[in-house]
């Protein structure tokens, strides 16, 4: 099938912001300097000053308001439709959260501002960690690293600092086979070996797999880290002799917490026997993506770890006079890993995601947890009636938690359809496609996570959607094949962009 | 409460039915039972919108923000003036909530931005290669020495005191995992001292960690120090201030491998520290061990210009165990902040903005220095920052003047012991003359107080009967304020 006519999108070709660009434009006035206008190489010598201004835009404000406007129309968006992407949690991103952000008591807030004058701020954070404290079931909480990845780079560190108190040193740290490519990534980052587990056929760790991997060298152990719910969407059943094998081996035992969704309010990984989780705020907290962040990655760890934990740390002080009590940032911490960043964490995130702990509320989060793995189940029972049911079965026959994850292997053989062509006609259909080829385990993945603010009718529109294009495909296979065709461009090169990278801009004078 | 959800019961029913369950109870069998939490939360319940947005209200109103202070703090993080289309465009929907942009078909706004950052901020630091963002400052400068040990395979770090002490102790943090040694160069004169610098580079160095402005304001010859590591094959590794990148010398005519540093004073808000981005730019020899995110220009298959994530066989996804860094956010949300102040200044605002910077520091420092008990640090040529001693303990200082609605400065001693009564004064276009000239009278007149009745105990009330005479109207001038024209 050809290409339908072209949108109105697609007419028009992508401009930068530099090719609109013409001398003699500016947008911004700034004030007068008000102090004497000395030439600056009175100031600062001659070599050390630039001599050409970098080449910026010069671009009226106007027009810098519509170049991005209109590009913010070539973005698809949470906002606008379902996007059911999998192990990502696109939930809802309430406005509420935004505007106490923006209060200038948060946003103007100097990060270096002394403590005493910061107590709303750092109680604020004291009150977050209290929260997430409970929620996870571990007493103790640092919100300092800045996404999950730097979360887990935090926990590696802090099971080397543990052991290195112990006088040992450990080399090895395991991994499911279907675990986030951030695992493995972090694993080496923190020095360590990653050694793979395998999955059995429920989908959870394979025991002797993982008995085998410890009895190899049981001294070697540093850690064991997982996602529970795991990537395909499924609760371990096993966690509880999991943990006792990796402490038993005197490692460590790191919860993955992209999917604590499925769990809030209903199980703990502190109780399941973890000793170092990381919570993702922007994903179960409800902190919006951005399009790829900011987000911030807090870790919850047991009392063995907390000697360890990132400074500074937030710590309520309690009175001596019998008046309130006070907040303080605490960095006499001698045992302390250290800094994983500048100042104290992505204080912006912690606001947005301690407004939606109060708006929600213990049993809101319990709710949320519920509704989310109601609408996962519900949609793959939906997804196994029909054609879906026979070409895109599902990876693992059981109740998922609050993801699910589908294999197109019977779709690419009958239909010559990849998960790929799948996943692009979806786009002409108006949805996010859920993650693709991931977990690794599983041919042609497709994992799906609704969320809980997803209702009935978006999940049946998807199933619909995805019957139809099987339907479709089997008389046609070639329209989802060169899929998409609505779309603000088509399928892209990307083997040339990895190739022979074009990574900025060409500018002339 | 339930909050943001949709499913009436009627869903609810029909929805287990769909599933073939009684209840979703039933769902949750598959957590073994003695895991299953059995009661609620110890979290309160659910409060109304109008009742969150009452406590936060509450919470803020109890910081002093630069709102209802003046802020003359810096150290990292500045209170510049953000323009209003910063924000109107960073809340759009569009911009506020995708994903990553895994499907660059219906992303190619997200993507553009990204390549348009990348550009600006190659030019602004005068390096062909930036990556779309990282977390933040510090962790970009601990992810530099990531990419410097794969880049050469050695194991020492040579690290300036002048770096901001977040990110040395960032790189030692990070460095007990990746395994490296780092060694401190000391100051002379607010600057690297360039002789131990020269000795302390070896064969065996990975990387020389340079930042300028150094934390103490001072602006360094990155060119002349940076000589003893392409003598010896080691990366040369400058963290700089983007704000500054209009007037200074840019790190990459400097022969910098890599120029890197905290974003936060192009497009976005203090926000007590975050979130904000790092920038990260770097020679094209270095381009496939980048950490983060790299938009690239292609074509679709019908010939049309468009933009995807380029060079992902670097990243965690792929590669695994073998990726160039664990990173995953490119803080793209930020990044466009930045890329939308940066087009709103333009090529003739940006570089004007960086020459009111350098004036307003330089008459706040002579300023300050014309004040009695107030000496200059060091005398090295500054750009938006400086560093001051004084004569009074630095804390009560800092009281004096935050009862006067004014933050003074970034008090030095915790990080640099050697400098006990070091300040650190920051100057943004938000602070005028006139703020400049009551932030020198109360420092004066904290000193001339701690004199006149002894030493006072840091964070103490001086008397009011005691205070003499303060501008809170913004406009005395001090007697000392002559030799300004």
């Amino acid at each position: 099938m050809s290409a339908l006519t072209e949108t109105p999108m697609q007419r028009e070709r992508a401009k930068t912001i530099y090719e609109k660009s013409k001398p003699g434009r500016r947008a911004a006035v700034l004030p007068d300097a008000g102090v004497p206008e000395r030439p600056l190489e009175e100031l600062i010598p001659a070599h050390l000053l630039r001599s050409e201004p970098p080449r910026l835009p010069e671009i009226a404000e106007p027009e810098i308001v519509r170049h991005y406007n209109r590009l913010s129309r070539r973005n698809f968006d949470l906002d606008s439709g379902l996007y059911p992407l999998g192990s990502c949690t696109m939930k809802h991103n309430p406005r509420l959260n935004e505007r106490v952000a923006a209060l200038p008591g948060h946003a103007r807030l100097h990060p270096a501002q002394d403590p005493k004058r910061a107590q709303g701020a750092l109680e604020l954070m004291w009150l977050l960690q209290q929260s997430l404290s409970e929620i996870c079931g571990l007493p103790h909480v640092s919100l300092q690293p800045s996404a999950g990845s730097h979360g887990e780079l935090a926990g590696l560190l802090l099971t080397r600092a543990y052991h290195a108190d112990r006088g040992e040193e450990r080399t090895r740290v395991l991994a499911p086979d279907t675990s986030h490519g951030t695992n493995p990534a972090s694993v080496t980052m923190a020095g360590y070996e990653v050694v793979k587990v395998a999955t059995d056929e429920r989908g959870g760790v394979e025991m002797d797999d993982l008995r085998a991997k410890i009895a190899e060298d049981p001294d070697q152990i540093a850690c064991l880290m997982l996602t529970n719910p795991n990537t395909l969407g499924l609760f371990d059943e096993n966690i509880a002799e999991i943990a006792s094998l990796i402490h038993e081996a005197g490692g460590t035992l790191y919860y993955d917490g992209a999917n604590l969704n499925a769990v809030m309010g209903q199980s703990r990984p502190g109780d399941m026997g973890f000793d170092i989780v990381h919570l993702n705020l922007h994903k179960s907290f409800s902190q919006p993506h951005g399009g790829g962040g900011p987000g911030a990655g807090p870790i919850a760890v047991s009392d063995r770890i907390e000697p360890f934990l990132p400074r500074p740390q937030v710590v309520r002080r309690e009175s001596d006079n019998g008046g309130g009590p006070s907040f303080d940032l605490e960095f006499d911490r001698p045992q302390s890993i250290g800094r994983l960043r500048g100042f104290q964490g992505n204080f912006g995130v912690f606001v947005r995601s301690y407004a939606y702990i109060l708006s929600l509320g213990a049993d809101g989060l319990a709710e949320a947890s519920e509704t989310a793995v109601l609408n996962a189940n519900y949609l793959k029972a939906r997804l196994a009636e029909g054609r879906a049911g026979e070409r895109l079965p599902v990876a693992f026959e059981r109740h998922c938690m609050h993801e699910f994850v589908l294999s197109g292997k019977s779709m690419k053989k009958e239909l010559g359809l990849a998960t790929l062509d799948l996943a692009k006609r979806l786009l002409d259909y108006g949805f996010h496609p859920p993650t693709v080829y991931f977990p690794l385990l599983v041919d042609e993945a497709l994992m799906v996570e609704p969320t809980e603010t997803e209702t009935k009718e978006s999940l049946d529109a998807f199933a619909d959607a995805i019957e139809q294009i099987l339907i479709e495909a089997e008389s046609d296979p070639e329209i989802a094949k060169q899929a998409p065709y609505t779309t603000p461009v088509r399928r892209l090169d990307e083997v040339r962009a990895t190739r022979r990278p074009v990574v900025r801009q060409p500018l002339g004078d | 409460m339930t909050r943001y959800t949709s499913a009436t019961e009627d869903d609810r029913a029909e929805m287990l039915a769909a599933i073939g369950v009684e209840s979703a109870a039933e769902l949750f069998a598959q957590i073994p039972e003695p895991l299953r939490l059995g009661r609620s939360l110890a979290i309160p319940d659910g409060l109304s919108e109008a009742e969150v947005f009452e406590r936060l209200a509450a919470l803020a109103s109890r910081n002093a923000d630069a709102e209802s202070q003046v802020c003359f703090v810096g150290a990292g993080m500045y209170d510049h003036y953000v323009p209003a289309i910063v924000d109107a465009i960073t809340q759009r929907s569009e911009f506020l909530t995708p994903y990553t942009p895994y499907q660059p078909e219906i992303s190619q706004g997200g993507l553009q931005v990204m390549f348009e950052f990348q550009t600006a901020m190659s030019e602004l630091t005068g390096l062909p290669v930036s990556n779309a963002g990282l977390y933040e400052g510090p962790s970009s400068v601990a992810s530099a020495g990531y990419l410097a040990i794969g880049a050469t395979k050695r194991r020492r770090f040579v690290v300036s005191r002048g770096v901001h002490p977040h990110s040395r102790e960032t790189l030692a943090t990070y460095s007990q995992g990746y395994g490296a040694e780092i060694v401190e160069v000391g100051l002379e004169g607010g600057l690297t001292d360039a002789a131990a610098l020269a000795a302390a580079v070896d064969g065996e160095t990975a990387a020389v960690f340079l930042q300028s402005p150094n934390f103490l304001g001072a602006v360094e010859d990155v060119e002349a120090l940076g000589a003893a590591a392409k003598q010896h094959g080691a990366l040369l590794i400058v963290a700089c201030d983007p704000m500054t990148l209009g007037v200074l010398r840019p790190p990459g005519e400097c022969g910098a491998d890599i120029a890197l540093g905290e974003g936060q004073p192009l497009g976005n808000r203090l926000d007590f520290g975050g979130p904000s981005f790092g920038f990260f730019c770097a020679s094209e020899e270095q381009i496939r061990r980048m950490p983060g995110r790299i938009a690239g220009e292609t074509e679709d298959v019908d010939g049309r210009r468009g933009f995807v994530l380029a060079l992902q066989t670097r990243e965690q996804h792929i590669r695994r165990e073998k990726a160039t860094n664990n990173i995953c956010t490119a803080q793209a949300l930020n990044a466009l902040g930045a890329m939308v102040h940066l087009a709103w200044l333009g090529r003739h605002g940006f570089r004007e903005l960086g020459e009111l910077l350098v004036r307003r520091t330089a008459y706040a420092r002579q300023r300050l220095a014309a004040v009695e008990g107030v000496e200059l640090l060091h005398e090295a040529p500054v750009a938006r920052e400086f560093a001051v001693r004084l004569d009074a303990p630095v804390a009560a200082v800092l009281e004096h003047c935050a009862e006067r609605g004014i933050a003074a400065g970034y008090p030095l001693g915790h990080e640099y012991p050697e400098y006990e009564d070091g300040l650190l004064v920051a100057v943004t276009e938000r602070r005028t003359r006139a703020q400049i000239d009551d932030l020198a009278d109360a420092i004066g007149g904290a000193i001339a107080g701690h004199h006149a009745h002894g030493a006072f105990v840091a964070g103490t009330v001086e008397p009011a009967a005691t205070r003499g005479s303060f501008s809170t109207d913004g406009v005395q001038k001090a007697p000392q304020a002559g030799g300004v024209a």
